[in-house]
């Protein structure tokens, strides 16, 4: 194909997404496209398979029966938005299995958030209040994204996870309206999932690298400092309504911009968790990568006796 | 090693209705490709009816083609109800 | 009456209690998303069957008893769950073996159950059925593919049958709450339900080109509230937060 021949496609492909016409996985698309949405679709399969962890981690230990099927029914779920969104991922030409081994490898990033520890049942309200409510931000715009499988995923993704943050909200609302030691164990896991909560919307704009490129393919809709402030415009209230205190001493009401001031982000931690030196890094990589290689012998079992039938219905 | 293979899954969300494509998933073979897709696809009483094929199998037209296949259609007017002009009067036809 | 209903209802409810709370271990960790979403779906399942068992059993316990004080807080010796279902997860075909050699039971005792005089128990085990004909139907497809499968997946599948095969026949133990219910017209006779049992298993391992045990002496203790060792660790787990912080609203 001649460079011009190129120029000429690029320019039908950009004005089909300026018509908001979707992307199909068999169309003509930039090498650029394809690799940018096997990157972001993938990173974010990733964070939810990644994400089962720690909220994983209390399923055995939920106070109530009513609490232990809600949080293995959330769970059960990022499996399966994990397992859309790597579908979706699978129609650009990779397999299950690559993307996979992109992770395990550390070539993949995934949600830096997940690298942060549950240590307490509250934890379980603060990661479905905050981190679910941050997510629903970032994903609700993609459901119009320009990849239709991509936006297919997240509709079903976004359905089923409008129960989510309210499950994390009624633990948080309940414990808040406890007795002391429930409201301190409350606000001590808002304490602790506030700021990685509002640094999983993405660097600041200035340090953003994808941010232009993103918002023409539709990958995203508004900057994330645009998303950060909607975040947080929304989330104040909520804690103010349950009693509990933002731990940011900088928070205040804008009468003029008609939005809330905030605090520095510590952004030297956030690098530091993305470059893998949070707390539990290595500890999900090594739970994601011992359940795969744990689970291959009974993959290739699947496989052999498939095969067997198989043969035997050629030859029957 | 072999990787499980892909298939499509069409769920018929209730008897009127047709199968709708609403995914796929990996299964070895279509005992487990059903199952699987009844846990993944069915969880919320999404499903009364599930179709599953190996995508390998799916034949589908090129996107190249498009004009040729799709657009000789778009001049075809007449077999629209709206070309044909019926008198005010008549409500109904 | 009252109490033997409840200790009988025990002796049902926590089986799925405990297999539920083991297959809850799992979520997160399965060979493939497909599979760990098909285990999860089971044990959300029991979890539904445990907590209208335990409803009813806080209602006629009364007093302040609830699904979740039953649930969290009787110590080791008042659970009746069956030694089999608290057998750790050591490895997939294990699961899968202690999942199988309880579907199996479980059906056969569900199907009487459902003619039960009691009408609740009847109520509840004719909507556990149809989940656990599901349950059955997929351990034993994962029976026919690990015993059948790879040399490497039928060695495992056999280990896995040979080391749980010794919990099998307390399944079919009586208490004495169990034979009072029975007289009842209450509770299900499970002695009759052995032989059955044990035809339908032996068919499945031949099919899947595994041995059939022989094994004369077997484990029992569960039904009397004796446990094996794993069950301390269980409620460690289960009941931790009940514990630590007692009489508080979740």
């Amino acid at each position: 194909m001649s460079e011009i021949e190129m120029k000429e496609l690029e320019a039908i492909f950009d004005q089909k997404i300026a018509n908001d016409e979707k992307i199909e996985p068999k169309d003509w698309m930039p090498e650029k496209y394809r690799k940018t949405h096997i990157r972001q679709i993938s990173q974010h399969a990733h964070s939810e398979i990644v994400g089962m962890l720690p909220e994983g981690n209390w399923i055995t230990r939920a106070p109530s029966l009513r609490r232990k099927v809600a949080l293995l029914a959330k769970v059960q779920d990022e499996a399966g938005h994990g397992l859309y969104l790597y579908s979706a991922c699978e129609t650009l030409g990779v397999t299950r299995e690559e993307l996979y081994e992109q992770l395990h490898s550390g070539e993949a990033k995934y949600s830096s958030i997940f690298n942060y520890p549950t240590v307490t049942w509250a934890d379980m309200g603060a990661i479905g209040w905050l981190v679910d409510g941050a997510a629903i931000i970032n994903q609700v715009p993609l459901t119009a994204t320009s990849f239709g499988p991509y936006a297919r995923a997240m509709v079903r993704v976004c359905k089923e996870e409008s129960f989510h943050q309210r499950q994390g909200f009624e633990i948080m609302m309940t414990l808040a309206s406890g007795t002391q030691e429930q409201k301190d164990m409350a606000q001590d896991a808002l304490n602790r999932w506030w700021w990685p909560s509002l640094m999983m919307l993405g660097p600041t704009d200035a340090e953003s690298v994808h941010t232009e490129q993103s918002m023409k393919w539709k990958l995203k809709r508004k900057t994330n400092d645009e998303l950060r402030q909607q975040f947080i415009d929304q989330t104040v209230p909520q804690a103010e309504l349950i009693g509990l205190t933002i731990p940011d001493p900088n928070l205040k009401w804008n009468e003029e911009t008609k939005r809330y001031d905030f605090g520095a982000l510590d952004w030297d931690e956030f690098w530091q968790v993305v470059k893998g030196h949070g707390p539990c890094n290595k500890a999900r990589m090594d739970a994601r990568k011992n359940a795969w290689s744990k689970g291959e012998w009974v993959r290739d079992a699947a496989m052999a006796y498939a095969e067997k039938q198989e043969l035997k219905l050629e030859t029957a | 090693m072999k990787n499980w293979p892909l298939w499509e899954v069409f769920v018929r969300s209730k008897n009127g209705l047709e199968h709708r494509h609403c995914g796929s998933l990996h299964a070895s073979d279509a005992t487990m490709a059903l199952e699987n897709a009844r846990d993944v696809y069915t969880r919320r009483m999404e499903g009364v009816s599930i179709w599953v094929v190996p995508s390998k199998e799916i034949t589908a037209s090129n996107p190249d083609d498009s004009a040729e296949l799709f657009d000789p259609a778009k001049d075809k007017a007449y077999r629209h109800p709206t070309f044909y002009e019926l008198p005010e009067e008549l409500k109904h036809m | 009456m009252q109490n033997n209903l409840v200790q009988y209802i025990y002796g049902i409810a926590d089986n799925a209690l405990i297999l539920g709370q083991r297959l809850g271990e799992l979520c997160g960790h399965g060979p493939n998303l497909e599979t760990d979403i098909a285990m999860t779906n089971i044990a959300l399942d029991l979890l539904g069957q445990t907590r209208s068992y335990y409803q009813y059993a806080a209602k006629l316990t009364g007093n302040e008893a609830t699904e979740d004080t039953i649930a969290f807080l009787r110590s080791e010796r008042e659970y009746k769950n069956v030694l089999i279902v608290e057998q750790p997860n050591t490895d997939f075909a294990y699961s899968i073996g202690r999942q199988f050699l309880f579907d199996v039971y479980h059906l056969l005792m569900l199907e009487q159950l459902q003619n039960s005089s009691d009408e609740t128990l009847q109520a509840i085990a004719k909507k556990s059925i149809k989940e656990v004909s599901y349950h059955k139907r997929f351990s034993l497809d994962w029976i026919k593919r690990l015993g059948d499968g790879t040399e490497e997946s039928h060695t495992k599948m056999q280990n896995a049958i040979n080391d749980l095969w010794t919990f099998t026949d307390e399944l079919f133990y009586q208490t004495d709450a169990d034979k009072a219910m029975v007289s009842e017209q209450i509770g299900v006779d499970v002695t009759q339900l052995k032989d059955t049992y044990y035809s339908i298993i032996s068919d499945i391992l031949t099919e899947s080109t595994l041995q059939v045990p022989d094994l004369k002496y077997f484990q029992k203790g569960g039904k009397q509230g004796i446990h094996s060792e794993h069950m301390g660790y269980i409620l460690a787990d289960l009941q931790y937060m009940q514990r630590t912080f007692p009489n508080m609203n979740w």
